[in-house]
């Protein structure tokens, strides 16, 4: 399945596991933004989501293995 | 955007120097990436120096092949060269320099390593400044594929980081390790195994030594000082070689313990750790990363404290600074291993130990549930899972020896000073029997009696509190001072004294009430904050006594 097929405002934290998608922007504050760029998480990276955490825990991304906590 | 500029005298020429933004990635369309190309499109510098991380070089080696494409002339100083080499990454600076085709200097910015090479080189490279840029620039740019196996040729051959598990094998590692239900309970099957095996390998250790300290005081030091004044013998021997000889006995437990970390930490474990309990963590107004670090606490409180500089938001690392304290330290342990050995049976002194454990934790918590609104954290939780590596031997032996001289210091620091003092103030005035009430301690004890009898801790045990304050280890020393005896001598001494009721709320007030004079400057200096630092002690000292009259009076009610 493709992230593509969704709203755009969809948050990451909503897909389920195995989906994919590619980043097309990134709307954030510039530190966050600085973050996630040095951990490889920019515009035109492919990801998947991998798994969550359970009881409403952070989500697990690759391309680069990161983990965020759903908002 | 303004960008940093300076002249500067190089090779009796002056050049001008301008900085251009950190980037990663230079098809990157994020603000500084746009102000980096359009900089090299519009000015092509004679000389580019390339600034790159050498801890992280795995990662910002695209940008170097990249920027080679540009054709431009180009010296690359990998910085952090001595943090990388901590980090077990070993980087074959000519190999690479060859492989790429340009000048590669390994430095490092902090200690100023390589640094004149760097500039010789830097000097060098600007005789043959870049003759100019190809038009074709942004179709080179184009090239990603071209980029990804180039850097895949360049890292096989010239860089080697520690062993680590396959990305595959970390994937099917991971499945497990942070299964949504089974991730939890395997955790803390770890954490008991580590427990387990710490004590199951260190507690024959420390009985050795503490048998091999006291022969050597029996066989050598006792007739050695035979011909000494009462008092001087008396001071060497009940006083520092006592007090420190209790103490040094567990320095094997100890190394073992941060060994047994070591081993976890440089696996990479510890940030699944804080993925799996970064859902609870929030519930308290912390997360994940605050919850590693009251794992690190459990070495020490003083790195724990420190490593809270990796949160951004303040609040969020005030409250994990307020919380970490209460992490039951190596040298708490140390109090609670030798006062259980001496007051429960073999079969209840490790469940008595757990349970301090939980206390610790609950100290933790109530603490963050009770001040998580004064510090409310806003920060976005982002974290890597890097690749599960592989120990090297050479980590773990210097881990080994750094707490050996860790405890070294320490020792001459803070331990045989306190308990020359706590000699002191058993033995003085001289008119008074030794650790008598008529001593000052025994006066200084009685004074404070009124606060401490509701809670079941006895003079002596106040004295040596008082020293706890200095550095926990002091507290075990410091009862080998007052009770003029040491081993299993001092454990017979205290069950004489206390019943297991007294022995626990010592126990439970020696875990919370304050940190030790090296955590509370720790805490001071983080935090740059004196009403913070006075507020975690009066806090901590708060709490301690309350948790302490609860049990005290609780178990006294019940009938025990």
């Amino acid at each position: 399945m493709n992230a593509n097929d969704f709203n755009p405002h969809t948050p990451l934290s909503s897909l389920a596991p195995g989906m994919r998608g590619t980043i097309t922007d990134i709307h954030t504050d510039d530190a966050l933004r600085q973050r996630l760029q040095a951990l490889g998480f920019r515009s035109g990276k492919d990801i998947e989501i991998i798994r969550k955490a359970s009881f409403g825990g952070p989500v697990h991304y690759s391309t680069v293995s990161l983990v965020a906590r759903r908002a | 955007m303004e960008l940093l500029t300076g002249k500067i005298l190089l090779g009796g020429d002056m050049a001008e120097i301008i900085d251009l933004p950190g980037i990663y990635d230079i098809h990157g369309f994020s603000e500084d990436e746009q102000v980096v190309r359009h900089f090299l499109h519009d000015n092509v510098p004679d000389l580019a120096v390339v600034v790159l991380n050498a801890t992280q070089i795995e990662r910002q080696l695209s940008l170097l092949i990249q920027l080679k494409q540009l054709n431009l002339n180009m010296v690359v100083l990998l910085n952090m060269a001595d943090e990388a080499k901590k980090f077990g990454i070993t980087i074959d600076g000519d190999k690479m320099a060859e492989l790429l085709g340009m000048p590669i200097h390994l430095i490092s910015a902090k200690y100023g390593q390589g640094q004149p090479e760097a500039m010789q080189a830097i000097t060098k490279a600007l005789r043959y400044p870049t003759p100019g840029m190809a038009e074709a620039l942004r179709t080179q740019l184009e090239q990603d594929a071209h980029i990804e196996h180039e850097m895949a040729r360049v890292l096989s051959s010239a860089v080697q980081v520690p062993a680590r598990l396959s990305d595959t094998r970390t994937d099917k590692l991971d499945s497990l390790m942070l299964h949504p239900w089974l991730g939890l309970p395997i955790f803390f099957g770890i954490m008991y195994l580590l427990f387990q095996g710490i004590f199951f390998f260190g507690q024959p250790l420390q009985g050795g030594v503490a048998e091999l300290l006291g022969w050597l005081r029996e066989t050598v030091l006792d007739p050695a000082c035979a011909g000494l004044p009462a008092w001087m013998s008396g001071l060497l021997l009940d006083g520092i070689y006592n007090g420190v000889a209790t103490v040094a006995a567990f320095v094997p437990i100890i190394i073992l313990f941060f060994l047994f970390m070591a081993i976890v930490e440089d696996t990479g474990y510890l940030s699944r750790a804080a993925f799996l309990m970064d859902a609870l963590m929030a519930k308290m107004g912390l997360d994940g990363r605050s919850f590693v670090m009251l794992l690190m606490g459990f070495g020490c409180n003083v790195p724990a404290l420190m490593g809270t500089r990796v949160m951004r938001s303040r609040s969020l690392r005030m409250l994990s600074m307020l919380v970490i304290p209460f992490s039951l330290c190596s040298a708490r342990l140390q109090v609670f291993v030798f006062i259980t050995a001496a007051l429960f049976s073999p079969k209840a002194a490790p469940l008595v130990l757990f349970s301090l454990y939980l206390f610790s934790f609950a100290a933790a918590i109530i603490t963050a549930l009770l001040f998580k609104r004064q510090f409310a954290n806003t920060e976005p939780f982002v974290l890597e899972l890097p690749p599960y590596r592989f120990p090297t031997g050479r980590q773990m032996l210097l881990r080994g020896w750094h707490e050996v001289t860790h405890f070294l210091r320490r020792a001459s620091q803070f331990i045989i000073a306190g308990v020359v003092l706590v000699w002191l103030l058993t033995n003085l005035p001289a008119s008074a029997a030794p650790a008598s009430a008529d001593t000052l301690a025994g006066m200084i004890g009685a004074w404070l009696h009124p606060l401490f009898a509701p809670i079941g801790i006895n003079e002596q045990l106040t004295i040596a509190l008082i020293f706890g304050f200095v550095a926990k280890e002091i507290v075990i020393g410091s009862l080998a001072v007052i009770y003029g005896m040491s081993g299993d001598a001092l454990g017979g001494a205290l069950v004489q004294q206390l019943d297991w009721v007294q022995a626990y709320s010592f126990m439970l007030f020696t875990l919370i009430y304050t940190p030790c004079l090296s955590t509370i400057a720790t805490l001071r200096n983080e935090s740059k904050n004196n009403g913070f630092t006075a507020f975690a002690l009066a806090w901590s000292l708060a709490l301690a006594w309350l948790v302490s009259f609860l049990f005290y009076q609780a178990a006294r009610a019940l009938g025990y």
